[in-house]
């Protein structure tokens, strides 16, 4: 996989990841780029297209896109399942996730894709295993802050689209 | 309320997350980033240290603006500092940021690798994982120095802890990817090997992807995990899904692992042995199908079949795209036409361009003789309403199936005449040449071709690629249609001026070509034609290509006899043997490997072998340029005359009316097929006279190499030398890249470097250069190497500076091409500043080394004209990719330029101070240069003097 990309249903990017070095502008021009390509996708076309000189798997989940640019000779349909995995990793970890989880928490996502996928090549595929190790880092944390735990949350505009799950399309 | 903090709170970036969310314009959200990095660079600069959670705090915060968009230039330093963290979070974000924000920034790099030493030394492995996560993450060369010979033992020691291995196995991957040459081999490949048996799945999965990439390079050392794959699968095919436990997806058993081991095998040639195979066949069922049912190959394409019918767009795709492959293999070829037609349905009906897309290359990959005429017809009917983004493509498959398989001529060019009709405007300049190159070569069509483009011209409106084949047959074979009175000359020649005002210049300069044809063919209309010629339109038309045409027909026709005519305008040559065009455009636009092999390696103009021996009359006699000997003029000819052109293929023999297909006014555009065209005319003659000799050192792009180091050094119709090269004190090493840009293979291809004559004894023993590696694509160097089509080859130069010097390696290329042995000389960038590493100092430094450098010889200095717009940022980036520190703030005049550094050399190491001074109304530049030694600033001035 050369970069994994999130962004909402208006362009805004959520998270990237790249596997291939590329200097900040050119990641710029390639965001934007895709962005706008898949965006202008309806809803039954195919989950692939190429572009470029590669391939692009991408599948929208409520009000995100999740869109993965890999090789010519990986496989497509696995790549869908990666990005199937990730989400229920994403979902389990927050407890039905919106898009709003990803935007507050961006460094978890990060960390648990960081879990999931290295290098960009799959290095645990296994739930359990990945949500193991989060959990483990958030103990640690649990001792160091407690009391900032007191917080419950911050208020936030009742946004249908972000806020609604990833799952219940 | 979703849960919007989770784990560790961080009130303050949560805060300013959803102030951010808040805002109702850009400006209102910039204002509001811009207060925030006020606030958090005061706090960085403020007396008060921080505490680790508000530096986190920060940290996070900035990641969180340089993700939205906008540019971070500081808090490196605090993120840095958060890797020596012992809690947990602050040592994750510090590694985050860093991932995100690779800088390389060299003071950072060695902390930075501080940081992620003691990490992977601290035997904690949730520390140890966060290191590694970041060095794959970043892969930098860097990092790759640092690290990658200590990586290999982790992931192979016994007490390592699965999840640590996990990463340690993909770090190396991503390594190995970035800096192979770093990334030692050992004899830890052997034990990773056996990773594959290990009972973390986890572990496996990650291990394989390392090994598959590492069989890939050396398949021979990794032969063991053919077996030890193959068992693992089955032993994942066989399990029960419970004892998989967690690696079980939706009730596929551990589906990526599958996926990778299978890669992992296709690293090797398919195995003899029966029952190994139909495991194999089973597992890829497997794997496509999400089933297990046994499926051999033709089996695989009725189940793929169903699949072209599932309601699932995803599995259509799949599908169309899976049976491409089927198609062209022997085997399954005639079980995939009995889809043909759900695909031609599918072509009709799917609502997804890029569905419909992957149908026209099904439908291409299937076509043979018994149904290229229905393909062929459903495709041309497609063309009508497909989408513009995949017309020309169409029009090429069209042209080239019609080619191919055309039973009759006539068939081919009813085919091409339709595909210009109905998407005249994606038909590229390669199709209508073949159509061209075939009538021409065909003499039993040129007839029925003359007759069929006449009747196509009656149209009213008619596309501007009709009237270009329109007249160039006319022109060639109107005399075999002559004879009818509803096509006589005259008519012929009315319907074709008719149209002559609407057209562009290069159709309006063919159509003069194909009117002095007309003249030679027709006797009776030449009074009709010259009174054309002499009109003012004509003979003073503004447009250069056109009038030199007109003057110079108009004089032909009064001049020359009507033998001379005869011999100038006779009927061209036939086109010799060669691969068609249009093939090898389709290949360019869809890349190597992407189109389906036809049966035929090599193409025949003639459609079938036997015609091969029409070669030979190409080189039948006539005068050579008689036009330009009756015509001398004093200016230099465009395209179509060049000397440059003609010469490049030896085509003196050759017919002056060659140029009737390059009537491109432009040379650049329509020289390169020329070019190609004539190329292959010198390959039965001249070839083995002109043998090895000395060749012209090529230097053209020599100089831009001076202050960088990877671009494109060399490039003609044939080769493109790409170089990437890095230097480090005095050690470089240079990576040669040679791309064919021709369908054809290299042959012999062979690459060498020397110093010229009389440097010989002067820079041998400066210049140490070792060819480490030469391998091709796929094989290892062979001794008769080839370079594939479209192919790279790649290599690599490891040079060492002994002494400082000051002339330049020459690197050599000799290939066989067509039966051509082409000789490439190219001046290798390699230069004495090449070995500077920059050296930072204070105005005080500067000017004290500045004068101790005071002794005459030590100074060099030129005045010389800027060459090029004199531009601030542009001269800071020569100057520091020359290679020297630049400092500012050391020169009272804020203008000049003023750089340090230090050549480093395996003996000595030179000091340098240098200064530019530009004087812009003038537009000159005065350059002074101070060494200690007298030879190292003659060379370096003469170096940097041209680059601006």
């Amino acid at each position: 996989m050369q970069f994994m990309l999130l962004f909402s249903r208006q362009g805004k990017l959520r998270l990237q990841k790249w596997y291939v070095p590329l200097c900040e502008k050119e990641k710029k021009k390639i965001t934007r780029e895709l962005v706008q390509t898949v965006l202008a996708r309806k809803p039954k076309m195919c989950s692939f297209l190429e572009w470029r000189d590669l391939k692009v798997v991408y599948k929208r989940y409520a009000s995100l896109y999740f869109c993965c640019a890999i090789e010519p000779q990986d496989n497509e349909l696995i790549t869908l399942e990666i990005i199937h995995r990730y989400v229920e990793l994403l979902d389990k970890y927050f407890g039905s996730v919106c898009e709003l989880d990803i935007i507050f928490n961006f460094e978890k996502a990060y960390f648990i894709l960081d879990e999931f996928l290295l290098g960009g090549e799959a290095q645990e595929t296994s739930k359990k295993n990945v949500l193991k190790a989060i959990e483990q880092a958030d103990l640690l944390q649990e001792n160091i802050d407690f009391q900032m735990r007191l917080f419950a949350g911050v208020m936030v505009p009742n946004l249908v689209s972000e806020s609604s799950g990833l799952f219940q399309n | 309320m979703p849960a919007v903090s989770k784990g560790d709170g961080m009130r303050g970036l949560a805060v300013f997350i959803s102030d951010i969310r808040n805002c109702k314009s850009k400006e209102a959200e910039v204002k509001r980033i811009n207060k925030e990095l006020a606030n958090i660079r005061s706090k960085f600069k403020g007396d008060k240290a921080l505490d680790g959670y508000s530096k986190k705090k920060y940290v996070c915060k900035l990641l969180f603006i340089f993700l939205l968009g906008h540019d971070i230039d500081f808090g490196h330093m605090e993120a840095v500092n958060l890797l020596s963290s012992n809690k947990y979070t602050e040592k994750q974000i510090g590694y985050l940021f860093i991932s995100v924000l690779v800088n390389s920034n060299s003071d950072l790099i060695s902390l930075i690798n501080n940081g992620i030493k003691n990490d992977l030394a601290s035997r904690n492995p949730t520390f140890m994982n966060l290191a590694l996560h970041c060095i794959a993450n970043v892969g930098s060369r860097e990092m790759a120095e640092a690290f990658a010979s200590q990586i290999p033992s982790i992931l192979v020691a016994g007490d390592t802890m699965d999840s640590v291995k996990q990463s340690a196995a993909l770090c190396l991957l991503r390594l190995n990817r970035t800096s192979p040459d770093l990334v030692p081999m050992g004899e830890w490949t052997a034990r990773v090997v056996h990773l594959l048996n290990d009972q973390h799945l986890g572990v496996v999965t990650a291990a394989t992807s390392l090994i598959t990439t590492l069989a890939q390079k050396s398949p021979e050392d990794f032969r063991t995990s053919i077996s030890l794959a193959v068992a693992r699968l089955s032993r994942i095919v066989t399990s029960a899904s419970i004892d998989l436990q967690d690696y079980t997806y939706y009730f596929v058993a551990a589906p990526w692992l599958s996926v990778k081991l299978l890669r992992l095998l296709q690293c090797y040639p398919p195995p003899e042995d029966a029952a190994l195979r139909s495991r194999l066949t089973e597992s890829i069922a497997l794997i496509i199908h999400h089933d297990s049912e046994p499926t051999l190959l033709v089996r695989a394409c009725n189940q793929l079949g169903q699949f072209l019918q599932h309601r699932e767009t995803n599995l259509r795709y799949l599908a169309l795209e899976s049976m491409c492959t089927l198609a062209s293999s022997e085997f399954s070829h005639e079980a995939v036409k009995t889809h043909i037609d759900t695909v031609i349905n599918a072509l009709k009906t799917e609502r997804d361009v890029s569905v419909r897309q992957r149908a026209v290359d099904l439908l291409y990959a299937m076509c043979d003789r018994s149904n290229s005429k229905q393909i062929v017809a459903e495709m041309l009917s497609y063309l009508e309403n497909a989408d513009y983004s995949i017309r020309e493509e169409i029009v090429l498959k069209v042209a080239i199936l019609a080619e191919k398989y055309a039973v009759d001529y006539t068939w081919y060019v009813d085919t091409i005449l339709n595909l210009i009709r109905i998407a005249g405007d994606h038909v590229s300049e390669e199709v209508w040449y073949r159509v061209i190159q075939i009538v021409i070569n065909q003499d039993d069509v040129q007839g029925y071709a003359a007759k069929t483009v006449f009747e196509a011209l009656q149209a009213p409106a008619c596309h501007e690629n009709l009237l270009k084949v329109g007249g160039y047959i006319l022109g060639e074979f109107g005399n075999l249609i002559a004879g009818d009175p509803r096509s006589s000359p005259l008519v012929q020649f009315n319907l074709l001026h008719s149209k002559f005002h609407l057209c562009s210049v290069p159709t309006r300069a063919l159509l003069l070509s194909a009117y002095i044809k007309f003249i030679n063919l027709f006797p009776e209309v030449k009074p009709t034609i010259q009174d054309v010629l002499r009109s003012d339109s004509q003979l003073r038309n503004a447009d250069v290509e056109l009038q030199q045409r007109a003057i110079e027909y108009l004089r032909l026709s009064c001049i020359a006899s009507t033998d001379i005519l005869a011999t100038v305008l006779e009927e061209m040559p036939p086109f010799p043997e060669r691969e068609s065009s249009i093939l090898a455009k389709l290949k360019k636009k869809k890349g190597p490997g992407k189109v389906p092999d036809m049966d035929e390696a090599r193409w025949n103009v003639n459609g079938n072998t036997e015609h091969s021996e029409n070669t030979e009359p190409t080189n039948k006699s006539s005068p050579p340029s008689l036009v330009a000997d009756l015509l001398p003029t004093n200016r230099p000819r465009p395209a179509s005359y060049s000397p440059t052109i003609l010469s490049a293929g030896n085509m003196a023999p050759s017919h002056p009316f060659t140029d009737l297909l390059n009537m491109n006014s432009s040379p650049a555009a329509g020289a390169s097929l020329l070019v190609d065209v004539l190329s292959d005319l010198s390959s039965p003659a001249p070839a083995p006279t002109t043998g090895p000799g000395p060749t012209d050192v090529c230097e053209e792009h020599f100089s831009r190499f001076v202050c960088k180091n990877n671009g494109v050094i060399f490039e003609n119709q044939l080769l493109q030398i790409g170089l990437k090269s890095e230097y480090r004190q005095n050690l470089g090493r240079i990576y040669v890249f040679y791309g064919n840009k021709t369908s054809s293979q290299f042959l012999s291809f062979s690459s060498s470097v020397t110093s010229s004559d009389t440097l010989k004894t002067h820079i041998l023993p400066l210049l140490r250069l070792l060819l480490t590696d030469l391998s091709l694509n796929v094989h290892t160097m062979p001794v008769d190497p080839t370079v594939e089509g479209g192919a790279q080859l790649q290599q690599i130069l490891n040079i060492e500076c002994l002494s400082d010097f000051s002339d330049t390696p020459v690197l050599n290329v000799e290939f066989r091409y067509g039966g051509t042995l082409q000789n490439i000389a190219v001046k290798l960038p390699v230069m004495l500043n090449k070995f500077f590493q920059p050296t930072e100092m204070t105005s005080e430094d500067f000017f004290q080394r500045w004068k101790q450098l005071g002794v005459p010889q030590q100074e060099v200095q030129t005045i010389f004209k800027a060459q090029h717009p004199m531009d601030t940022d542009v001269t800071n980036a020569k100057i520091l990719g020359f290679g020297v520190a630049l400092l500012s703030e050391v020169d009272p005049n804020p203008a000049n330029f003023v750089g340090a550094g230090v050549i480093h050399t395996k003996n000595t190491q030179v000091g340098c101070l240098l200064r530019l001074e530009p004087n812009p109304q003038a537009e000159m530049y005065r350059l002074t240069l101070r060494t200690s030694r007298e030879s190292v600033s003659q060379r370096l001035c003469d170096l940097l003097s041209e680059q601006f």
